[in-house]
């Protein structure tokens, strides 16, 4: 399906990052948002008390996180495309419903402008320090989906792409920017309603009685209508195909295996990667966000000097692009994770590449992007 | 008599209350006013927490949500809005709407948003074994209080009119039929409307403060119960002890989805 062309403000525009994530879910088609003030994601939650009165979209503000995310939660069952924003502090209290929201198998964008951490740390400066709790924060072993852009431009399609994955795999989409990004201003392209492809809800086909919130058997069931005959139930608690509790090991099997296998079974779709000079690269820096352009001048700095580097920015962090990064390691001398923190996404890089090549983390605790300096010295570090 | 079953999802049952509960009348209230308001099942959404009370919504054919502990209130918030011609109801406890889920029950009732909370309290938080909640009185013994409570409790009912609920009712599951009524008052009412209603737990809370038996406690509610009007001929001295039961605050203010899309409506003319 095609945006909407009210929802659209087709031209050239000049954005920062928190803004063209707030035109991008507009356009995605988004009706309701549901936030908490929180520095530095606000302005997404400003934008969008403005622009959705317009539209018919609902913008509430709620009295915290935990009730934000809940409340986009029920939004979405309610039939609405929903979203709210936050950074670090309030990531935390909204992992208790994103949870649920998995456990609902909810479709919803939950955006993160990381801050500095941990506890209030940097408000107002960047960070990428958040990503393992993008990856673990809620209790229970689940999969999540977590996107990172690396400019306004990317912030508004890269919310496209994560209301459309929500509704493709039923469940919330994390977009994981920074400040940094968030506060960039930079010519953000909105193209055309019609150059906009839009995937919508899929609602059951089945009448009402033979149609359950999860059909048995079926990986991503799609979901039922409220207000149409279907007087359906859905827990949080671990539940049959029919949305009710079953509390034993045989139903919580079948119940997170599925919420699992349906990430694990389309990593090949769910994975973006850009990748540059790989080919013939003793050396791949890795990265994402804000510091995939920051790694840059480095890159062509060394790349002048003659040592083969290769670049790889993840678009998709979540899942992470395992099948990728072991087939590298078995190819190149080193591969060097570049991101702002002490090595998060580094493990999981350094775990697949299970001692096949060396690999580096340059990283540090956040407050501003990397000198590009200390990603040359680490690729200098990488071919010695 | 009356058809309950019609309304419930027998395959789920036998439920998970222990004998004497009086949830189970709430949930017969309930029904039985849904079936007079002749709403159809479809156009009901239950939204609950976490907690004996939040397993109603496993029960009651009608749309049902089963939602995070305390979080009910702010997940029916976004129900409400998404679909404003729904009649969303919220199944909560003591401890559910105003331990952990308090802040949300205050600012929902200040927004005035239209939820009708069923809020069964019973004094304890049951489905863990006993501990003390919010609402324990002073003195009361509870797993988590065993030399008697030392804390004052929460007036729910009070809590809800102080920040600004249209329509706050208090009931008891001795009188059921009461309780129907006051549930049908608040479902009709276009606003956040509440109903306090009290229904203790012989099991976790009965067993440790002398009223072990669910025939104690049924008469304790007969006894101590005091309809509106009754209580305000009482003098102080005979006040003391009894629970005023009724509606108890009943005004009409703007509702906030009604609001929000005024809001909609006139930016669309300004256009």
């Amino acid at each position: 399906m095609k945006a909407d062309p009210q929802n659209v403000l087709t031209g050239a525009h000049y954005l920062d990052g928190n803004y063209a994530i707030a035109e991008g879910a507009i356009a995605a088609g988004c009706k309701f948002f549901a936030g908490y003030p929180i520095t530095p994601s606000t302005e997404i939650a400003e934008r969008v008390s403005r622009r959705f009165p317009l539209i018919g979209g609902i913008f509430v503000q709620m009295e915290d996180e935990l009730a934000s995310m809940a409340a986009i939660l029920g939004a979405s069952w309610g039939g609405k495309k929903s979203m709210s924003c936050t950074s670090g502090p309030g990531f935390s209290l909204m992992m208790e419903n994103f949870g649920l929201g998995i456990m609902l198998e909810t479709p919803c964008v939950l955006v993160n402008v990381q801050r500095g951490g941990p506890s209030t740390g940097l408000p107002t400066l960047p960070g990428q320090a958040d990503m393992m709790q993008a990856r673990w924060g809620s209790h229970g072993d689940y999969e999540v989906i977590a996107l990172a852009p690396d400019s306004p431009q990317e912030g508004f399609e890269l919310t496209i792409h994560a209301f459309n994955l929500s509704e493709k795999y039923r469940m919330p989409v994390l977009l994981m920017t920074d400040e940094c990004v968030g506060h960039m201003t930079e010519k953000v392209i909105i193209p055309p309603p019609e150059e906009i492809e839009l995937i919508e809800r899929r609602y059951t086909d089945k009448k009402p009685g033979e149609a359950w919130p999860y059909q048995e058997n079926e990986l991503i069931s799609p979901m039922l209508p409220v207000g149409e005959g279907y007087k359906f139930h859905i827990t949080g608690l671990t539940h049959d195909y029919r949305g009710y509790p079953v509390i034993n090991a045989e139903a919580q099997a079948e119940n997170v295996d599925r919420l699992m296998a349906k990430v694990k079974e389309n990593v090949d779709d769910l994975t973006w990667l850009e990748e540059k000079d790989v080919e013939d690269a003793e050396v791949v820096v890795v990265s994402y966000g804000i510091s995939s352009r920051v790694v840059q001048p480095a890159i062509a700095k060394a790349r002048e000097e003659g040592i083969k580097v290769g670049q790889i920015k993840m678009v998709t962090v979540w899942p992470f692009p395992e099948k990728r990064i072991r087939e590298l390691a078995g190819k190149v001398k080193a591969l060097i994770m570049v991101e702002m923190n002490y090595g998060q996404v580094y493990l999981e890089m350094d775990r697949c590449a299970a001692g096949r090549c060396e690999t580096y983390i340059c990283g540090h605790a956040g407050g501003t992007v990397h000198d590009p300096g200390s990603v040359y010295s680490t690729i200098k570090d990488a071919v010695k | 008599m009356f058809d309950y079953l019609t309304y419930v999802r027998e395959g789920n049952f036998p439920h998970i209350w222990c004998s004497g509960c009086g949830h189970g009348i709430v949930l017969k209230s309930f029904i039985r006013a849904i079936d007079k308001l002749g709403i159809h099942r479809d156009e009901a959404v239950m939204v609950s927490g976490i907690g004996c009370s939040s397993r109603t919504a496993g029960y009651v054919d009608i749309n049902t949500l089963h939602t995070t502990h305390g979080r009910a209130i702010a997940f029916a918030t976004g129900v409400k809005f998404a679909n404003p011609k729904l009649h969303v109801i919220v199944v909560t406890g003591d401890g559910d709407a105003t331990a952990i889920g308090g802040n949300h029950y205050i600012h929902a009732a200040r927004r005035n948003i239209d939820l009708t909370v069923l809020i069964y309290n019973n004094y304890i938080y049951g489905m863990t074994g006993g501990q003390v909640s919010p609402t324990t009185p002073r003195g009361a013994r509870a797993s988590t209080s065993p030399f008697g409570n030392i804390e004052p409790p929460f007036n729910i009912s009070g809590l809800a009119s102080a920040a600004g609920a249209s329509f706050v009712a208090r009931g008891d599951v001795y009188h059921a039929q009461k309780l129907e009524k006051l549930i049908t008052q608040a479902i009709q009412k276009k606003g956040f409307s509440v109903v306090e209603v009290l229904s203790p737990c012989p099991t976790a809370y009965g067993r440790r403060n002398r009223m072990a038996s669910p025939v104690t406690l049924m008469e304790w509610l007969r006894d101590n119960c005091i309809p509106v009007k009754k209580y305000e001929k009482m003098s102080e001295e005979e006040r003391s002890g009894k629970i005023r039961t009724g509606v108890l605050i009943d005004i009409e203010k703007p509702e906030f989805t009604e609001e929000y899309r005024k809001l909609v409506d006139s930016m669309q003319v300004r256009g």
